[in-house]
């Protein structure tokens, strides 16, 4: 290269950038950026799972609410979402997080009491939540249970209380019992029991989810099925029952009884639909999807009771002004009705059941909460067909599956050692 | 081929104004070097000594996570999870290796010395580049309806009468990772070996060929040593990609091999970042004496 060209270069291209640079400057001093600032509306940073983060709950709490407050979403994983919560606190402006994470969440602080003062339906939050019954039954308190976890001693609280009071953790959105699901058409024999999973009849067409904390607490399930032991709390295991649990799994897998292990929700959905597994721990909107494709697939209730789970909005402790009274807005909006009806509508349960069921169709509502034949096509909100009429959901009722539920998604005071244990089911 | 490089002209001049200008103009990747490597690195060997709880890390200095990653190792009758899964992981990078450098090698040859057209050698080229130009993931997601139990080969396979039942070792086994693994990243061997042969002078193939030598005396004495640093270029790249991957080991193993970067992973999601932060300085550490056994080789710098 000459250096000729390379004065040139060096001369001409700054200043050409300053002066767009001037320019630019110039455009926003003129009053475009001010304009904007004066309708700048409040942007709720909505930090969770892509599961829970729908593009149209969004959009109807945008239009529903003039535009003041609008949800911009932050989608992570099960795991870095309390990853993000705990080691970026500022990074969000609502957190939607499952209740198992808040043992490790509400120590640090980061976390608001939220106040159901400011809640409107907070008292129309269903008893799972605060007494842990469902229908005057209590109902499986194995793990972390939500009425565990649900109540702070105050706003500004690092500890939960052990009786109800003004403050709540997290406001609960969605929850739901899963189980294992099936492939009917190639099993062709009734299931019944967790212990299939360990089946060798299902020898190398099984699996089970890779996650250690949830993984863990279906594991716990199969072995107090199999009748091996029989856990005081499954969600809190002792060093000896996370090793006799990991020695069962280990010596399942030595024996080639799993296919593959699954960690990402379409992992399952493709091992179902290809056939590879017909035998599997999953989760409801995975039997969904595979029942979208034409292919048999049943989320097979079973004698031993659910493994359940929940998740709610949390605020992180910095949150003020504008910011958290849109915050407020957002999540008494959630709770009004629309958004539960949705939820209901793709197999997950609502926290408040009464709004949402205002917004569902009779025959929806039969068909997704009372067990009973469909009267008509049931359509998913997107519009996919999710069942044909007269036939009826798995597991039958809200009542009859939640109140068969076991066990919860847990944090074990041993987790460091469950995680160490897991790792070596994984490498054997 | 040092004697072939001219003389670059920032040797020519070494006067000492054109000496700052030098190390103005090197600041700005330094920085970047620093900033984004450096520091980061220092952060994680410097986390690897601290102590943790359930959700929180305790500035210290303990060699608690080192203990923890080699626990159980020295006793008991089985080899213990680290050293497992370290073998493991040195497994794949071996075959891997030497897989990638048959066929990468393989590949470059017929690229530089049997195609004389130079606009065919190109298109080849790009040819060869056509699995980037999907997305990771998808490219190792495409395997399973070609490999499944109800895949394509197999029922090829059942179709013809050669198997009675599907074949099941070809999905979710070491042979599915291994081939994954090679369809991946030959490419980062064709590249360096493929530029190193363009580079040898063809006068020295004829040479060999008038001083009587064979086709695989010429192909031993004459191109191997000179392709020798497109060869270790590119067992660099593929040995520390494969050493650190878990993506592929999960996806294609059925998420049932362990690897070194899946248990970093598994530990960072659940905030145990000293014990990963420690397995990344040791899985660290071993790459780069690797590293440094290939660059005894041949002196890289010298031989660009």
């Amino acid at each position: 290269m000459s250096t000729d060209s390379k004065d040139v270069l060096t001369t001409a291209a700054p200043v050409q950038r300053r002066t767009l640079l001037k320019g630019t400057a110039g455009i926003l001093a003129a009053g475009v950026f001010p304009a904007v600032h004066s309708s700048e509306p409040i942007v709720l940073r909505y930090l969770g799972t892509a599961v829970n983060q729908d593009k149209e709950i969004a959009e109807k709490f945008k239009a529903d609410t003039g535009g003041k407050v609008v949800i911009q979403y932050v989608a992570v994983t099960t795991d870095d979402v309390l990853k993000r919560a705990i080691t970026s606190p500022n990074s969000f402006d609502l957190l939607d997080s499952e209740y198992f994470q808040l043992r490790n969440l509400v120590p640090t602080g980061n976390l608001k009491g939220i106040d159901t003062k400011r809640i409107k339906n907070a008292d129309k939050i269903t008893s799972v939540f605060t007494t842990g019954k469902v229908a005057g039954k209590t109902i499986g308190d194995q793990g972390t249970a939500p009425k565990k976890v649900i109540f702070l001693e105050g706003e500004k609280s690092k500890t939960f209380a052990s009786s109800p009071t003004q403050y709540m953790s997290l406001i609960p959105t969605t929850y739901n019992a899963d189980t294992l699901g099936i492939r009917p058409d190639l099993i062709k024999r009734p299931i019944s029991s967790w212990a299939e999973l360990l089946n060798p009849e299902f020898k190398g067409k099984a699996s089970i989810l890779n996650i250690p904390s949830i993984g863990i607490m279906d594991a716990a399930m199969v072995v107090e099925a199999m009748g091996i032991y029989k856990y005081p709390d499954k969600g809190n295991m002792t060093k000896k029952e996370i090793d006799l649990t990991i020695k069962t799994l280990i010596e399942a897998k030595k024996q080639g009884q799993f296919r593959s292990l699954w960690k990402d929700f379409n992992e399952s959905v493709n091992l179902m639909a290809s056939g590879e597994v017909v035998i599997q721990s999953m989760w409801s909107p995975a039997v969904t999807a595979v029942r979208t494709k034409g292919i048999a697939c049943t989320f097979q209730p079973l004698k031993e009771g659910y493994r359940s789970w929940a998740s709610g909005f949390g605020m992180p402790s910095t949150l003020t002004g504008a910011k958290l009274d849109g915050a407020y807005e957002f999540i008494n909006w959630f709770l009004d009705g629309w958004a539960g009806a949705y939820l209901n509508r793709q197999g997950y349960y609502s926290a408040v059941l009464e709004t949402a069921k205002s917004k569902m169709e009779a025959y929806e509502w039969a068909y997704w909460m009372e067990g009973k034949p469909a009267a008509k096509d049931i359509k998913s909100p997107h519009g996919d067909l999710l069942a044909k009429a007269g036939e009826t959901r798995d597991g039958g009722s809200y009542e009859q599956r939640m109140g068969a539920v076991a066990c919860w998604n847990a944090l074990m005071d041993e987790n460091v050692y469950m995680v160490q244990k897991w790792n070596e089911f994984v490498a054997a | 081929m040092s004697q072939a490089i001219p003389p670059s002209p920032a040797v020519a001049g070494m006067s000492p104004g054109r000496s700052i200008a030098a190390w103005w103009q090197a600041l700005p990747l330094s920085l970047v070097f620093l900033l984004f490597f450096l520091v980061p690195l220092a952060l994680v060997l410097m986390v690897s000594f601290w102590d943790y709880n359930q959700y929180e890390l305790i500035p210290g200095f303990t060699f608690k996570s080192y203990i923890a990653v080699f626990e159980g190792c020295g006793s008991g009758d089985e080899i213990c999870t680290t050293f497992k899964t370290y073998l493991s992981t040195l497994k794949f990078s071996a075959l891997v290796w030497l897989i990638t450098l048959l066929v990468g090698f393989t590949v470059s040859y017929f690229l530089a010395f049997c195609v004389r057209s130079s606009g065919t050698q190109t298109l080849l080229f790009v040819l060869c580049t056509i699995p980037f130009w999907t997305s990771n993931v998808i490219r190792m997601v495409s395997w399973v309806p070609l490999l499944g139990r109800n895949g394509l080969v197999n029922q090829a396979l059942v179709g013809a009468g050669l198997v009675h039942q599907p074949v099941e070792w070809m999905l979710f086994s070491d042979f599915s990772v291994v081939l994954a693994f090679v369809h991946l990243y030959t490419m980062f061997m064709i590249v360096p070996i493929f530029n190193s042969m363009m580079r040898i002078d063809r006068s020295l193939i004829e040479a060999a060929s008038d001083a009587g030598a064979s086709a695989m005396q010429t192909l031993w004495n004459v191109i191997i040593p000179l392709c020798r640093t497109g060869i270790i270029i590119g067992s660099i790249f593929v040995i520390t990609i494969v050493m650190g991957d878990f993506v592929t080991i999960g996806v294609m193993g059925g998420q049932q091999i362990a690897s070194v970067g899946k248990i970093i992973q598994v530990q960072a999601s659940y905030l145990q970042f000293p014990l990963a932060a420690a397995n990344a300085i040791i899985l660290l550490a071993i790459v780069l004496m690797i590293i440094w056994a290939l660059t005894r080789l041949v002196d890289i710098r010298k031989e660009l």
